[in-house]
């Protein structure tokens, strides 16, 4: 339409020859606002929190809620904290501060053995490596942008679990003195507890997936079997079993460790779930998949590697992670056998008399609460920005 | 229920007598080098991991001072820490060498659990805790009180039978947990609390207002708190039981883990048979004859070890009572050494 940046007029002649330029409009007249009452904020807050009678009224209620809630929460947390503090001095009541909040002076001083329970304090750098080799294993794992991800695959699946496992029980003939898992504690257990179910679950999960439904009568029996036994049974009580019946039965010299025990116990369990997720998932493909991939000749595990468990992993994530993040809450379970995880030594550390004023167990809960939430919201997080990312195919 | 349990820890537990006559705990623990401890899941000043996780407590010392009896080296104990549930079966199986775990004495516990007391270390009872503005100076005065307590403990049951023996009217107010009690005490739900006394002083200590309440001076129930140790092994229940009494007769002797030095050239005959100068006590026990100046040394005496966990320099400040010598008019008597 536009020629040097001038628009084409079509020219007309009157009666006497000149030329009338007819008035044409080239350009759209810039449009007008919406009314006011349909934009802005309020115009949103209309339409949003105040539509209809039961939108206004639930509004209401949870500003309300909001405004009793979190005031007294931020009073606590925050304004009449203590920060600062040797012992109960500072956070018992009296003249100086009448009203006192959440006791972090506490957690302060005791974070330490929140984080590495009695491990040894000459011996705790192996936990802090620990954690930094968890670290690259996840972020190796999880970064799609990084480069040599097949090694990073081996380095965490195989290198990182020996090198840890080393790490933290230690060996004579590499001069690392041993620590016995009864001294393990807090953070590093939870960790512990809680990765070495994930890592296990899954592969073993599918497997028993595959196997319930197999056509082989031997494996599908034992997977249903395992499957529905271990899922008849509360966690409680596999790990009471693993922690009471099971010395009783075992000759000293072969029975397995106390902590080993809580975590074949939960890696048991983990399974057994993580199998049903994935069985949900395999079953949801249509039929079409498996005969089509078996009308182009693949082999069984050729079908499953690449047509069928890819589709199926991909519709089950949520429920994956919602296992998963289950599985991490869970493991708060294993105070059950006497081992000290997070949430127990929080709770050692609050009846300690050093440390006894009104508000110490509030606040080692609450203390518990975020670390609980942030460790869950992240896995959660992680697993929605996955599911964009697979979303991708569906949407072309 | 009940019952069935107990029969099959019985049977399990006859044959693992049988089973372990065999090896002598003693033995077992000097070649492990170290004595594997059974303990809670930590109550304060009893035993319980301090800031660096170290176990400390006065059930600790106990492990503690054999360790040093047998080792020379108060570290060589290695703490398990036990439920309630699991612990007599951790005994039971060997899993533990000693269970110092805050365990009271029962006869059914060691005619039918196949373990045996050792002594007493700390005698516990059930107390009353007041507001002083109550101006009450003994329980018999809790007529018509209402008293929080934990639902499904002894501690119910023995509160009854106390109201009931003294013919006073009682208003109990029951919760789940120990919190939810304390704090219903607190809030003035209840004009006085009760638990065992131990626990009493630590749950005043979490009040807003400790110096405002006072625990009463009776006792209702009998709570023996004491190591014991597996059924089948006399050596080994003699070590236990002479440890903790090197450890009272020092107290008596006025030996303390600061003099125990210059005691070694003490003339008092007693002295001399306490710290091996002379005698061959130690070993006729399996130990070596400077035994009991080795539990002193490193854990120090049974007054220096309660006063440092529960006593006055503790935050518990826990007095004496019950558990003062027997010439100081407590309970806690150690037969002679000689």
């Amino acid at each position: 339409m536009a020629n040097n940046g001038h628009p084409i007029l079509t020219q007309t002649v009157d009666e006497d020859g000149r030329i009338v330029q007819p008035f044409v409009r080239t350009e759209n007249l810039q449009a007008l606002p919406p009314p006011s009452s349909l934009v802005g904020p309020v115009a949103w807050m209309r339409e949003h929190l105040f539509g209809s009678v039961f939108n206004t009224s639930a509004t209401i209620l949870i500003v309300l809620a909001l405004l009793w809630i979190v005031p007294p929460f931020v009073d606590y947390v925050l304004i009449d904290a203590v920060f600062i503090g040797k012992d109960r001095e500072a956070c018992i009541f009296n003249e100086a501060h009448p009203i006192v909040g959440a006791c972090w002076a506490f957690i302060g001083s005791r974070f330490s053995y929140f984080v590495y329970g009695s491990y040894p304090i000459a011996e705790r750098w192996r936990v802090d490596l620990f954690f930094v080799i968890l670290s690259i294993s996840i972020i190796w794992m999880m970064r799609l942008s990084l480069p040599r991800r097949g090694l990073g695959a081996i380095f965490s699946f195989i290198i990182a679990p020996v090198v840890s496992f080393i790490l933290l029980s230690g060996s004579e003939t590499l001069g690392l003195p041993v620590v016995t898992t009864n001294l393990w504690g807090g953070l590093m257990v939870t960790v512990v507890v809680s990765s070495v179910g994930i890592v296990f679950s899954l592969p073993i999960g599918i497997l028993l997936a595959l196997g319930r439904r197999s056509k082989m009568p031997a494996a599908q029996a034992f997977c249903v079997a395992f499957i529905e036994f271990v899922r008849g049974v509360p966690l409680i009580t596999v790990l009471f079993m693993a922690s009471v019946m099971l010395p009783l039965f075992v000759p000293r010299e072969f029975e397995p460790d106390k902590l080993l025990r809580a975590l074949i116990g939960v890696a048991m369990f983990a399974s057994a779930y993580m199998a049903e997720v994935v069985r949900a998932g395999l079953q949801a493909l249509p039929k079409g998949q498996y005969e089509g991939a078996m009308a182009l000749g693949l082999s069984y595990s050729q079908m499953m590697r690449f047509i069928i468990l890819p589709q199926a992993l991909k519709v089950t994530i949520p429920n994956i992670v919602s296992t998963t993040i289950g599985l991490f809450k869970d493991t708060t379970l294993v105070v059950i056998v006497g081992i000290f995880d997070f949430l127990r030594t929080i709770e050692t550390a609050r009846i300690d008399p050093i440390w006894s004023a009104p508000t110490i167990s509030s606040t080692g809960y609450v203390f518990a609460a975020f670390f609980y939430f942030i460790f869950c919201f992240a896995m959660s997080t992680y697993a929605r920005r996955v599911e964009e990312r697979l979303a991708v195919a569906d949407k072309r | 229920m009940k019952k069935w349990v107990a029969a099959a820890a019985f049977v399990t537990s006859s044959i693992f007598a049988t089973a372990m006559a065999g090896a002598a705990t003693l033995d077992t623990v000097k070649q492990k080098g170290q004595i594997v401890c059974g303990h809670g899941q930590g109550l304060a000043g009893f035993g319980m991991p301090d800031a660096q996780g170290v176990w400390k407590g006065l059930d600790t010392d106990v492990c503690r001072a054999l360790a040093s009896a047998i080792f020379n080296d108060p570290s060589k104990v290695k703490i398990v820490s036990l439920t309630s549930k699991d612990r007599f079966t951790a005994l039971q199986s060997g899993e533990i060498d000693v269970l110092s775990r805050n365990t009271t004495w029962t006869l059914s516990r060691e005619a039918s659990l196949g373990l045996e007391f050792a002594a007493v270390n700390y005698y516990d009872g059930q107390g009353f805790m007041v507001r002083k503005s109550l101006n009450l100076k003994s329980a018999k005065d809790l007529a018509g009180a209402s008293v929080c307590v934990q639902q499904g403990t002894t501690t119910e049951l023995n509160m009854a039978d106390f109201f009931r023996a003294n013919k006073m009217e009682l208003k109990s107010v029951t919760f789940a947990t120990n919190d939810e009690t304390t704090k219903a005490y607190e809030t003035g739900r209840c004009d006085a609390l009760t638990t065992d006394a131990s626990g009493l002083y630590s749950e005043r200590l979490r009040l807003a207002k400790p110096d405002d309440h006072v625990v009463l001076p009776e006792i209702i129930s009998k709570e023996p708190l004491g190591p014991s140790v597996r059924k089948g092994d006399d050596q080994w229940l003699d070590i236990v039981k002479w440890s903790y009494f090197a450890m009272l007769t020092a107290e008596e002797l006025g030996v303390t883990q600061a003099n125990v030095d210059q005691m070694l050239k003490s003339e008092n005959p007693e002295i001399k048979r306490l710290l091996g100068t002379e005698g061959k006590f130690g070993e006729s026990l399996g130990l070596t004859n400077d035994w009991a100046y080795r539990i002193i040394k490193h854990v120090g005496n049974y007054g220096e070890s309660f006063e440092r966990n529960v006593g006055p320099n503790s935050p518990l400040k826990i007095e004496r009572g019950l558990n003062a010598l027997w010439n100081k008019g407590g309970l806690q008597y150690a037969p002679p050494i000689r």
